[in-house]
């Protein structure tokens, strides 16, 4: 069974109003479990769009999308993901490990199993000793690590993530993913990772999607033939960059049909 | 520190213009100018000193003992006033935030009624007690003027609060509702807390304008017990007396700046663990 379904999608905005925006067309898409998946595509392309559909935060105009084998809608009910966005979303008036236990307290867990799963998980981001911290004590790597953290506390077998490194400087960064790439190793979780970054998502994919505007539409899905031991020395892989020149052809391709269109256009 | 400094200016500013404005009155380009005779405008030191005699002659305590009697209990009325106005207020702005059309009808409603004068408002209020009873309990005279007190605190209080549910971040209402949070458990995690700073400056509003509806219900209804009332008579004694009635004035300063001062220690505790620099600036 797959992880995430996308079946014949598409998505308008505004419909049958001037502003009509059609975000998203007839998309198809299929994530197998403890696959990292990347969208990647200038912005207009609906990446975003797509992994909200995903989170069903947004419903699609037509077609389904399908979470473990259950409806969106269900797997939202069931918490069967956690997410992550590009801020990190958490809540100042709660000390780190409280707002690691967020989601678990929505799903009724008690106090001490909650307290016990927040040290796991900080010990998991390397946090241990800022639990009782305010996450505005914290550097923004920092707490971004602590959105993860609250991402994974529930131990959701699928993560969905909207540019969660996009704040960090480029050094936290390429920590970070390696970090990811770890914990995502380690619990065999499935990942839906929007970036525009190339490196980035060729770093951490076993498949990266490219995705192109007006309207979005996925052009391309690249291979990456990194194998599943990436370390930092991968990035100065010969097969690293050949996937990087891979993906950034196929964006190439969206841009001069952009601008071919452009001229068409007038 | 600041607070003594002003308080000084303003003495000096007082003392000034007794000194060089007409003693009769007069007028500046239309404008009238208040007299400066010491019936009018007692010398600041008079009535600092009036504090510490007696309330009417022949009586043993100094004034301030009896004004402190009267302030504590208007300050409990505007206390209760408080409350009723803060429970009153964030229930409608709760329902506000919740139901759109809650919002559109009550709101109209919320700014016109401060549009009604107290003093009109306040004896018909007044005029319940005795009239009305809520289940067997009939409204007492000081119950009428909590009434009045949450009736002038409770507009801030709703305008502040409304404005603070809906500050919350949309990513962090995108993630409660990806937890399929229900409504009433992201208004408890994150809505209220999200509110909090919106809400301290509208309860220090709230608690200077309880204070003011206590005080002006019992002036215009006569109730007696509280500094209201001690402003009124006193002031009658002001031809022979006209230091008196700056006790009761200062009585009622004091116990705003009391109420208001309880409301900044909730602040101070309640905020103790967010940024500093938002703390700092409400």
């Amino acid at each position: 069974m797959s992880a995430v379904v996308v079946n014949h999608v598409s998505k308008v905005f505004n419909e049958g109003r001037t502003n009509q925006v059609d975000a998203l067309v007839d998309i198809e898409l299929a994530v197998e479990p403890g696959e990292f998946v990347s969208l990647i595509g200038p912005s207009g392309c609906g990446k975003s769009t797509l992994l909200r559909l995903v989170a069903d935060l947004i419903h699609p105009t037509s077609g389904d999308v399908l979470v473990n084998g259950k409806s969106a809608a269900q797997a939202r009910a069931d918490q069967d993901y956690g997410m992550a966005f590009q801020q990190s979303g958490l809540f100042e008036w709660r000390t780190v490990e409280r707002n690691i236990e967020l989601p678990l307290e929505l799903k009724g867990w008690d106090k001490a199993k909650r307290r016990a799963r927040a040290e796991e998980m900080l010990a998991l981001v390397k946090l241990t000793e800022f639990g009782r911290h305010m996450p505005w004590q914290l550097s923004g790597g920092m707490q971004q690590r602590v959105a993860i953290a609250r991402a994974f506390a529930a131990h959701p077998r699928l993560l969905l993530m909207d540019e969660p490194f996009g704040a960090l400087d480029e050094m936290t960064r390429e920590h970070m993913q390696s970090e990811l790439l770890q914990i995502c190793e380690a619990t065999g979780t499935t990942v839906v990772f929007v970036t525009h970054s190339i490196p980035e998502a060729v770093y951490l994919s076993d498949r990266v999607v490219v995705m192109s505007p007006r309207p979005g539409r996925i052009v391309d899905v690249i291979d990456v033939g990194l194998g599943d031991d990436r370390t930092d020395d991968t990035r100065e892989d010969d097969r690293f960059f050949a996937s990087i020149t891979e993906v950034r052809e196929a964006l190439r391709g969206i841009e001069q049909a952009e601008i071919l269109g452009g001229v068409e256009d007038r | 520190m600041l607070f003594v400094i002003a308080l000084a200016l303003v003495a000096c500013v007082w003392e000034m213009y007794k000194a060089i404005g007409p003693a009769e009155g007069g007028s500046i380009l239309g404008l009238p100018l208040p007299k400066t005779t010491d019936r009018a405008m007692p010398h600041t030191w008079d009535m600092v000193r009036r504090l510490g005699e007696p309330e009417n002659r022949g009586g043993s305590d100094p004034i301030w003992i009896s004004v402190a009697g009267y302030a504590w209990y208007t300050f409990r009325l505007a206390l209760l006033g408080l409350v009723m106005g803060a429970v009153v207020g964030i229930g409608l702005a709760v329902l506000m935030a919740r139901f759109s059309f809650a919002e559109r009808g009550l709101l109209p409603w919320v700014i016109m009624s401060q549009t009604v004068p107290l003093i009109a408002l306040a004896p018909q209020v007044v005029s319940w007690s005795g009239k009305v009873d809520i289940f067997g309990w009939e409204i007492p005279r000081w119950f009428a003027v909590c009434i009045l007190a949450a009736f002038l605190s409770f507009f801030p209080i709703v305008v502040g609060t409304l404005r603070g549910l809906k500050s919350a971040p949309p990513a962090a209402v995108e993630l409660m509702h990806s937890y399929a949070a229900s409504w009433w458990e992201t208004l408890v995690k994150l809505r209220f807390p999200a509110a909090l700073p919106h809400m301290v400056p509208a309860l220090k509003l709230g608690a200077t304008l309880s204070v003011i509806g206590v005080i002006v219900s019992e002036i215009s209804t006569g109730i007696s017990g509280g500094i209201g009332r001690a402003v009124l008579s006193y002031g009658q004694a002001a031809t022979g007396d006209p230091t008196k009635v700056y006790a009761a004035v200062f009585g009622a300063a004091a116990l705003g700046l009391v109420l208001f001062g309880l409301v900044v220690s909730f602040d101070v505790f309640v905020m103790r663990n967010r940024p500093h620099e938002e703390a700092g600036n409400s």
